[in-house]
């Protein structure tokens, strides 16, 4: 399965890939000769030092979280699939995606799958639940140092009250969905990946 | 039916005759200003005409209504003068009734959409303005050609160029006259009324290119004409855009130093704009261009900048002159209409503009958004294509500039006249009329206009940062890139340097929708709790109890609130315990119900503007309690002089007695109350550590007052909301946590005795709500009037400055009751001992500093005479 970085990918690979992602063969080859320009091991996969070099992640007040987004529960490498699969996530929806959305799982690109990607960003414990603390620490790296503690744990305090429904202090993702229900999530949670 | 035109309509007489006169009549002197108050007058009460019937309003536009107005005003005007007069001038519209709604559209444009859209937007404004022009105008040339038109119309390819560059841009004002009504989705709407504001740029170099065409004649057109208008209008857009950036940055850096002159903060947003307007003006670059990127550039640091009373300001006044100038230039639009002379009229000219300016915006909008969809993530769709082809409303500029059309050297001018009012008038009136059916009929996805919430605006960030770090992992520099570039820029230095250390330091998004959230709730509430605290005066059992849920979110978020921008965080602090809170409500209900003596009322001047129609109420009141106190067969002696208020009196005596012999107590109660110091005094002093920051935060505090007091008064209503039915406990008061010395304080301290010092020192947390509930009780319902009456001002600096008095003037405070005083005081070092502990020093330094002001402030207080009785009273509670 593992692509050498050094090998083009085979054409199995990128129907499979553009089955999975709806990722158009351009932009697949295109972001495969970007993962193995981040690819410096050479070994087909990334790792999270991978990601760090780039330098604009690492001033991302979110970065490392969105770099742990790539890789999956207890693994510190991720192959291309997974590399593409992540990036999925932010594929504009287009419109004839719309119409075919009632067979077949869901993609990977939906309203649902972007927020449930940014509400994983917030959940580190991942027991499906943003806890003040998790938001807490969410809030401490957005915000700049200027806001004392209290003040974020008022933000946040207000932040759970305002979105929590069933009372149990935290954000659950029903809740998440809720809250965010009338935000523009499919573009806002969406980049424009060159053709 | 309309108000009559008045002066403006009856001709100036002459004066009178010579030799001795009482009175001279002077309308000559007066003639101009008093000319343009009559029509700012009409217009503004025919706007309270229309807007009397909601039905008419909900179907025609407003703008609709004026132009028929103008229309009626400049017959009768036609009528009595025997000749048009008071036309739309040019130099009037573009030097004053331009510049504002240019300005207001610019300031309170949303700049995030705007940028999101600026693809898009610039797209229609460039490219679709230079298609419709050269497209409208080479098929009238056409149909010119072909014969169909009137030979009286002298024109040829270049004559309708010129005319297709001024009918073919859309017009700001009457976008946003229609669009505003019509509320469709911001996405829909910023583009049309974006691209309605940028197109001046191109509106303005295709006129000046083809006039000067005309002028000099087809013959002597050479390649360099072509390329001059096309290199001019790079400098014309860019030009206009960079003197708008420049006094953006000016204006932005003036604001940073206004912090004492706070009451001229306003006047610099307008005026700066203005000559940025003006400026642009005179070097002939794109001025609305100029205006429009001077106000979206520099909210972002005046807001932060100048004060919330300035922000109130600046944002009304706006809005009045924004609106008013549109009123008037519609009005004069209607007017403009009926001056004959002017007109030649053309069939063919006219239904083949009207035909060709549809038909060519439709096509270019459709061609240009094909394009576009290409690059979009949202792509337009067809609903919204039609929405936009259909929204290119013509207006006052497209007038404007075809009367600046020189005669001479454009032979048909009257035809393009005729044909620009019939256009202007057509897409006004027709299809703003049409427009609201259509948008409903076509389902056209609205604008829900819903509150922020946190969360929105918290995820929302996240999301941002999500799609920046998605792009540079990708590698691809795209929209998130450089606007995370362009934010860190920012922050790094633009912040730095264009705000004050203050607001800088403040300054954050999330935090700010979170302080918004907080006031907004704040002003909702005390809207409500106004009403609930002055009727049920006597209803305070039923008074929200605090409970334990007193740590609860809100309470502590209102009261964070506090802490960000304001620094009277003791306010929000003192309500604690549900003691604290009732004896708060409790003084409330005295000092707003209790009857004064008169003398009161001229204590200070501006209250005495309030005072007649507050002591013929009172008057009244007291009549008719007295009356009725009478049947209902009044049986007690112990009621006093102030006897009309008994029942509120008797209760307060009775707490009073079990709060001294609760006096034991103290101590604790006094820990409690210590803690909400802890958090007032980091935020002092972290403001003070600056020599600016002193005085602005001195200042901040001043302008916001208005917000301490909501958020205060909210703090205690939403503690009722946010525990309902929890622990719906009768507070009486031996169930309440005990700190009785409060109470006993606050009456000597409400009674302004002479030696108040103590008490106020030693209560600092409940006068303000005392204060303010005066204030609000005399005047108030709503915020703005919250924010205005002097009552207010006195009473958190007072409480502001106790804090000193207590600490410095032990010696003072002692001789009334030192235990107390004591007791008070270590708990307000010790609870600072945690987190701002090295923060105490410069806490003491402003002390001393703010020691004069407290003392004058202090004689300042205690100068009105004091009420004997009350003073008796208080004082036989502490003994």
């Amino acid at each position: 399965m593992g692509s050498r970085a050094s090998t083009l990918l085979r054409d199995e690979e990128i129907e499979e890939i553009k089955k999975e992602t709806g990722f158009s063969h351009s932009q697949i080859t295109r972001l495969y000769s970007r993962f193995t320009s981040l690819d410096k091991g050479e070994n087909g996969t990334l790792s999270r030092e991978d990601f760090q070099r780039i330098p604009e992640l690492a001033i991302n007040p979110l970065g490392d979280r969105i770099i742990n987004a790539f890789f999956p529960e207890g693994e510190d490498q991720v192959n291309f699939r997974g590399f593409m699969r992540t990036l999925a996530h932010f594929r504009p929806i287009e419109d004839n995606e719309k119409s075919k959305d009632q067979n077949g799982p869901e993609p990977l690109n939906s309203r649902s799958n972007k927020l449930h990607f940014a509400f994983r960003l917030y959940d580190l414990d991942k027991d499906d639940k943003i806890s003040r603390d998790e938001l807490l620490q969410v809030l401490r790296m957005m915000v700049g140092v200027n806001i004392s503690d209290e003040q974020l744990g008022s933000i946040a305090d207000r932040t759970i009250q305002e979105a929590d429904q069933d009372g149990d202090s935290a954000i659950s993702f029903a809740e998440f969905v809720k809250v965010l229900e009338k935000v523009d999530v499919e573009q806002k949670m969406s980049i424009r990946f060159l053709h | 039916m309309h108000p009559p035109a008045g002066p403006a309509a009856s001709p100036g007489p002459a004066a009178p005759p010579a030799g001795a006169e009482l009175l001279r009549w002077q309308w000559q002197e007066v003639q101009v200003p008093c000319l343009v108050a009559a029509w700012i007058l009409v217009a503004s009460l025919a706007k309270i005409v229309f807007h009397l019937s909601r039905k008419v309003t909900s179907v025609v536009p407003e703008s609709c209504l004026l132009i028929l107005l103008g229309l009626g005003l400049g017959g009768i005007v036609l009528a009595v003068a025997k000749k048009a007069k008071y036309q739309l001038e040019p130099n009037m519209f573009f030097l004053f009734l331009l510049p504002p709604i240019v300005l207001d559209s610019g300031y309170f444009m949303p700049s995030r959409l705007f940028f999101d859209n600026i693809g898009a937007i610039l797209t229609y404004a460039v490219v679709g303005t230079l298609w419709n022009s050269f497209t409208t105008g080479t098929a009238l040339w056409g149909l010119h050609q072909a014969g169909l038109m009137d030979p009286g119309v002298e024109a040829g390819l270049m004559d309708f160029l010129l005319f297709g560059s001024l009918i073919s841009a859309v017009d700001p004002v009457a976008v946003l006259a229609v669009f505003e009504e019509v509320h469709v989705n911001e996405t829909l709407f910023i583009i049309v009324f974006g691209e309605s504001l940028l197109n001046d740029a191109v509106t303005v170099v295709l006129y000046k290119v083809f006039n000067s065409f005309v002028e000099l004649g087809p013959a002597h057109i050479h390649a360099t004409d072509y390329v001059k208008g096309v290199a001019s209008f790079f400098l014309v857009s860019l030009g206009g855009t960079a003197v708008g950036l420049l006094f953006a940055f000016l204006l932005a850096l003036i604001t940073r130093f206004t912090k004492r002159v706070r009451i001229i903060e306003p006047l610099f947003v307008f005026l700066l704009a203005y000559v940025a307007y003006l400026a642009a003006e005179m070097v002939s670059l794109s001025a609305i261009l100029a205006v429009t990127f001077c106000g979206i550039c520099c909210k972002k640091y005046v807001e932060a900048n100048i004060s919330q009373k300035s922000r109130t300001t600046v944002k009304y006044t706006m809005k009045t002159l924004a609106s008013s100038s549109e009123t008037i230039i519609f009005m004069f639009l209607g007017m403009s209409a009926v001056d004959t002379s002017k007109w030649a009229w053309d069939t063919a000219l006219v239904l083949g503009t009207l035909l060709f300016i549809l038909l060519f915006r439709a096509v270019g909008v459709v061609l240009q958004t094909y394009v576009l969809n290409r690059f979009r993530l949202i792509p337009l769709d067809r609903i919204d294509q039609v929405v936009m082809s259909y929204g290119g409303l013509r207006g006052a500029v497209a007038f404007a500039l075809v009367i600046l059309l020189d005669r001479d050297k454009v032979k048909a001018k009257d035809y393009f006249v005729a044909t620009t009012i019939v256009v202007v008038f057509f897409t006004v009136i027709v299809q703003g009329l049409t427009i609201k059916p259509l948008v409903t009929w076509l389902k056209v996805k609205r604008s829900d206009h819903h509150k922020p919430t946190l969360n929105e605006e918290l995820h929302e960030h996240a999301f941002d940062h999500i799609l920046a770090a998605v792009e540079d992992i990708v590698g691809h520099h795209g929209y998130h890139y450089w606007r995370d570039k362009w934010e860190q820029f920012d922050k790094k230095y633009l912040s730095q340097l264009l705000m004050r250390k203050s607001a800088y330091r403040l300054r954050d998004e999330i935090w700010d929708v979170y302080y918004k959230l907080n006031i907004r709730d704040a002003i909702s509430f005390v809207d409500q709790g106004g009403h609930v605290l002055s009727a049920a005066k006597l209803a305070l059992p039923s008074m929200p109890s605090r409970t334990s849920m007193s740590e609860s979110s809100v309470t502590n978020l209102l009261r964070e609130s506090g802490s960000g921008a304001c620094l009277d965080l003791q306010v929000i602090d003192t309500v604690r315990s549900r003691r604290d809170k009732e004896d708060a409500a409790m003084h409330h209900v005295l000092r707003g119900s209790l009857y004064k003596p008169r003398r009161r009322y001229k204590a200070s001047y501006s209250r005495h503007f309030i005072s007649p129609d507050k002591q013929e109420r009172q008057d009244k009141e007291i009549f008719r309690q007295n009356m009725k106190r009478r049947l209902e067969t009044f049986k007690s002696t112990k009621h006093n002089i102030c006897s009309s208020k008994s029942k509120a009196r008797l209760k307060e005596k009775g707490r009073k007695k079990k709060d001294i012999s609760l006096t034991s107590d103290a101590p604790n109660g006094r820990t409690h109350r210590g803690v909400p110091w802890q958090e007032a005094a980091p935020v002092l002093v972290m403001v003070s550590s600056e020599e600016e920051e002193s005085d602005s935060s001195e200042t901040e505090r001043e302008d916001d007052e208005g917000i301490v007091f909501i958020a205060r008064a909210t703090d205690e209503v939403l503690q009722g909301k946010a525990t309902p039915g929890s622990l719906d406990v009768c507070p009486s008061p031996c169930i309440i946590p005990p700190s009785p010395t409060l109470a006993e304080k606050e009456l000597p301290w409400k009674g302004d005795q002479a030696d108040l010092a103590v008490y106020v020192s030693s209560e600092t947390t409940k006068i303000v709500p005392v204060d303010m509930q005066k204030a609000w009780n005399q005047s108030i319902s709503s915020l703005e009037s919250i924010a205005s009456p002097p009552g207010i001002e006195t009473g958190p600096q007072h409480r502001r400055f106790a804090c000193p008095v207590l600490e410095e003037q032990p010696q003072s405070a002692s001789q009334a009751m030192p235990e107390q005083i004591s007791c008070f005081q270590f708990p307000s070092h010790v609870s600072k001992s945690g987190r701002s502990l090295s923060d105490s020093s410069p806490d003491g330094v402003e002390q001393q500093e703010l020691q004069p002001l407290m003392a004058s402030e202090e004689q300042g207080r205690a100068l009105p005479p004091a009420e004997p009785r009350r003073l008796m009273f208080s004082r036989a509670s502490h003994i």
